[in-house]
C-alpha cells in the first residue's frame, strides 16, 4: 500500500469510485438538461423539481399500490414525463420564439410551485424509502466496501446515458430530431410532425430527471428540497460541458463527480464550491464549454 | 343646595370612570426555518405551539393582550438579522422566539442585545449562546450542544465506545457540537481519532463515511442535524457501517428525523432530548391540541415546539409580574431569571444567570419496529439526567455575566 499526497492509496481509490457514483447522478441529470436545451433551446430550471417528483412518485407508488422499486423505475418516469408533456403543451410552446430568459423564468417559477406543493403536503424532513431487497448488501473490494446499490447506479446511468446519446446521434429518429431543431420549417415540409417531436423530447428529458430521482430515493433523503440542492451543481456541469452537447454533458458529469470526490478527501469544506471554481475557469478559457459548439 | 351638591358629587364620581386594570400589550415574533431542512423540527409547528401558549395564558389573564407574527429566516444569518431588526424597530415586537440554526441565533442574539429587547432561543443548539457569546437579553431554553455532548457522548463512552470519529456540519452549530462532544468524550476517558467537516445541506455523505470507516473508530459521531443527519444515517446503513461493528452516535436527532428514516433504519440509535411527546398523558394531550392548533396530522411535536410553548408562558408570566408600561429587554429577562419556572411540559425548573434554562434531560434509544405499538411510538427511556448534571455549570461557561 503506497501513499499519494499523504492519503493511503486504498482510501484514494475508494473516494474515486464514490466520485464516479456521484458523477452518475450528475451525468443523468445534465443529460436531460442538455437534451432539452440542445433540442428545444429551453433552459429547464424545473429539472431539479422534476427529479424530486420522480423520487416522490416512487414513494407514492409504493404507498398506494405496493409496487416497489423496479416497477417504479419504469412507471415514475412515465408519470412525471406526462406532466412534462402537459407543461410543454400548456406553457412552453409559446416561448420557443422568445428570448431564452422567458423559458428560464417560467420553469423556475414552476419549480418553486412544485416544491411548495410537496412541502405543504409532506413537510420538509423527508420520507422513508429503502434499498430494494435484491440490491441490498455489498461486497468488500479490498480498498473499500461497495454497496451493491451504488454499483447498480453506475451501471444503470452508463447504460441510459450512452443509450440516449446513441439514439440522438446515431439513429434516424435522432437525426430527425436534430434536423427539426436546426430547420423546423424544412423538416415539416417532409411531413414530419415537428411540434409533436418537440413535445415528446421535452417529456423524455423530464422522464430522465424522474428516472434519476427514483434511483436517488433509496440513498438520498426524499425531501422537497432534494432537487434544488442538486440542480445548481448540475447547471454548472452542463455549462462546463457545453450547453448543447450530449456527449459533453455525460463526460463532464462523470468527470466532475470524480473531481468533487477528490476534493472531499483533500479539502472537504470546499467540496461544495470546487465545481463552480472550475466553471469560472472554463468560462474564461472556453466560453462555449469544453465540448460545446459556438452558436 | 344639598341636592345640587349631591348631584355634583355624583357627576364628579362618574366622570372619573370605572376602576379597571390597565391592559398589558405584548407582541411576540416566532422566527423559524419555515421552508428548508429545519422546517419540521421548528417551522409551522412552532407557530402552532406559540398560538397554544398565548391562548392558554390569556384565558387566565384576559388583561394581557398578545399579538403574534411569524417569519422565515431561511437558515441565513443576514436574512434573520434583517427580519429581527425590522421586527424590533418597525413592528414593535417585544420578544423573538425559536430560531433553529445556531448561526442565525447568534446573530439575532446580538440584535436583541443592541435593541434591548428579549430573545428566547428554543431551536438553536450552540452552547456559545450561554457561553462566551452570552448577553443579558437572551434566554436559552430547550437544549444545547453541551447537554447533547454530555448526555449521548458520555453514555456511549461508558458503554464501550471509547474511540470517536466526527462527521461535522461546517458551521457554528456543528463546530460547537463537535467541540463539546470532544471534551465530554475525553473527560470520560475516550479518544478522538479524527474528524471531517461537510458543507451544510450536503446530499451525499459516502465520501465522508468512507473516511470514518477507514479510521476504525468505534463510534462515528454525527455532529449535524435535520436532513444532514438523515442522509448520514441512511447512507451509513448502505455502507454496512453498523454491520461492520462501528456505532453511530446521532448527537442531535428529533422525532421527525426518526419518521423520515423509518424505524428499520433508525432502530438502536442513542439520543438525548428534553421532551418526548409520548412520555406521559400530559404530553400526549398537548400533542393532540398541537395538531388541532394547525400542525400537520402526520407530524409529531419535537422538544423545540415544547420549548416555544413553555418559553412564551414564562415570558408572559414575567411581563404580568412587571405590570403595564414599557419594560426594556434586560429587566424582563432579569425577572424571568428571578422567577422559578413551572409549566406542564418541562415541570419545575430555573434559569441560570447566563440565561441557561435548567430542566432534566432524558437518554432515549430508538425502538425496534417490533417494539413500536402505535404510530409515533419511537423511544425507550434509558436514563434520566437530573437538571443539576444535564446542563453546564454557569461558572464553567465563560459567560461574562457570571461572576467567578
Amino acid at each position: 500500500m503506497f501513499e499519494i499526497f499523504g492519503i493511503p492509496s486504498q482510501a484514494l481509490f475508494g473516494q474515486l469510485l464514490i466520485g464516479l457514483i456521484n458523477g452518475s447522478f450528475y451525468a443523468l441529470l445534465s443529460l436531460g438538461l442538455a437534451v432539452i436545451f440542445g433540442m428545444l433551446n429551453i433552459i429547464n430550471f424545473s429539472h431539479g423539481a422534476q427529479y424530486m417528483m420522480g423520487a416522490f412518485a416512487a414513494y407514492l407508488i409504493l404507498q398506494y399500490s405496493g409496487l416497489g422499486y423496479w416497477p417504479a423505475l419504469i412507471i415514475a418516469p412515465i408519470i412525471v414525463g406526462i406532466t412534462g408533456v402537459i407543461v410543454e403543451r400548456l406553457f412552453l410552446q409559446w416561448l420557443y420564439k422568445l428570448d431564452h430568459l422567458y423559458g428560464l423564468l417560467l420553469t423556475f417559477g414552476l419549480a418553486l410551485i412544485f416544491e411548495g406543493i410537496a412541502r405543504n403536503y409532506f413537510g420538509s424532513a423527508g420520507l422513508p424509502y429503502t434499498v430494494p431487497e435484491s440490491l441490498q448488501g455489498g461486497r468488500n473490494l479490498g480498498f473499500m466496501f461497495l454497496p451493491n446499490y451504488r454499483a447498480w447506479v453506475i451501471v444503470a446511468s452508463l447504460v441510459v446515458c450512452f443509450g440516449t446519446w446513441f439514439v440522438i446521434e446515431r439513429t434516424r429518429l435522432g437525426a430527425y430530431l436534430r434536423a427539426a431543431t436546426e430547420n423546423p420549417t424544412l423538416v415539416r415540409a417532409f411531413g414530419i410532425n415537428v411540434p409533436r417531436m418537440i413535445t415528446l423530447t421535452y417529456g423524455f428529458g423530464v422522464a430522465l430527471a424522474a428516472f434519476a430521482g427514483v434511483m436517488a430515493a433509496p440513498i438520498y433523503n426524499v425531501s422537497p428540497q432534494m432537487g434544488s440542492e442538486l440542480i445548481i451543481v448540475v447547471f454548472a456541469v452542463v455549462v462546463i460541458g457545453g450547453m448543447g452537447s450530449i456527449l459533453g454533458a455525460i463526460i463532464t458529469g462523470f468527470g466532475l463527480g470524480v473531481i468533487e470526490g477528490l476534493t472531499k478527501v483533500f479539502f472537504p469544506e470546499a467540496s461544495n464550491t470546487v465545481i463552480f471554481v472550475i466553471m469560472a475557469i472554463v468560462l474564461l478559457v472556453r466560453p462555449a464549454g469544453l465540448f460545446g459548439r459556438r452558436a | 343646595m344639598k341636592k345640587t351638591f349631591g348631584l355634583a358629587a355624583l357627576a364628579a364620581v362618574l366622570a372619573c370612570g370605572g376602576a379597571y386594570a390597565q391592559d398589558i400589550n405584548v407582541k411576540i415574533g416566532v422566527l423559524s426555518d419555515m421552508s428548508s431542512l429545519y422546517a419540521d423540527i421548528g417551522g409551522p409547528g412552532s407557530v402552532a405551539a406559540a398560538k397554544m401558549a398565548i391562548a392558554d395564558f390569556t384565558k387566565d389573564h384576559p388583561n394581557v393582550k398578545v399579538e403574534m407574527i411569524s417569519g422565515d429566516h431561511q437558515n441565513k444569518p443576514d436574512i434573520g438579522t434583517q427580519i429581527a431588526n425590522q421586527w424590533f424597530d418597525v413592528d414593535k415586537v417585544d420578544m423573538i422566539i425559536d430560531v433553529p440554526n445556531s448561526g442565525v441565533a447568534l446573530a439575532v442574539s446580538q440584535v436583541a442585545a443592541n435593541k434591548n429587547k428579549v430573545f428566547i432561543v428554543s431551536g438553536a443548539a450552540a452552547s456559545d449562546l450561554t457561553g462566551p457569546k452570552c448577553n443579558a437579553n437572551t434566554v436559552h431554553w430547550t437544549y444545547d450542544t453541551w447537554m447533547l455532548a454530555n448526555g449521548t457522548g458520555t453514555a456511549m463512552v461508558k458503554t464501550g465506545g471509547d474511540t470517536w470519529f466526527f462527521l461535522t456540519s461546517d458551521y457554528a452549530f456543528g463546530h460547537a457540537l463537535e467541540r463539546d462532544t470532544m471534551a465530554a468524550v475525553e473527560k470520560a476517558g475516550g479518544k478522538v481519532l479524527g474528524k471531517v467537516r461537510h458543507p451544510l445541506n450536503a446530499n451525499d455523505f459516502s465520501s465522508f463515511l468512507l473516511q470514518a470507516q477507514s479510521s476504525k473508530a468505534k463510534v462515528i459521531g454525527l455532529a449535524n442535524a435535520g436532513g444532514d443527519t438523515i442522509n448520514s444515517i441512511k447512507q451509513a446503513a448502505e455502507f454496512g457501517i453498523v454491520k461492520g461493528g462501528q456505532k453511530l452516535a446521532g448527537l442531535l436527532v428529533f422525532a421527525s428525523d426518526v419518521v423520515a428514516l423509518g424505524l428499520p433504519t433508525a432502530q438502536g440509535l442513542t439520543l438525548t432530548e428534553t421532551w418526548y411527546w409520548d412520555a406521559n398523558d400530559t404530553n400526549r394531550a398537548w400533542t393532540k391540541r398541537w395538531h388541532e392548533a394547525g400542525a400537520a396530522a402526520s407530524k409529531y411535536p419535537t422538544m423545540i415546539h415544547a420549548g416555544v410553548y413553555a418559553g412564551i408562558l414564562h415570558y408572559l408570566k414575567a411581563r404580568l409580574a412587571l405590570g403595564p408600561g414599557e419594560h426594556d429587554g434586560k429587566s424582563v429577562v432579569a425577572k424571568m431569571k428571578a422567577t422559578p419556572t413551572d409549566d406542564i411540559l418541562f415541570g419545575k425548573g430555573t434559569i441560570d444567570p447566563n440565561g441557561r434554562k435548567r430542566h432534566p434531560a432524558y437518554l432515549f434509544e430508538v425502538k425496534k419496529p417490533t417494539e413500536s405499538k402505535h404510530p409515533g411510538d419511537f423511544y425507550t427511556l434509558k436514563a434520566t439526567i437530573p437538571e443539576a448534571e444535564a446542563f453546564r455549570n454557569p461558572k464553567d461557561s465563560g459567560c461574562p455575566l457570571v461572576q467567578g
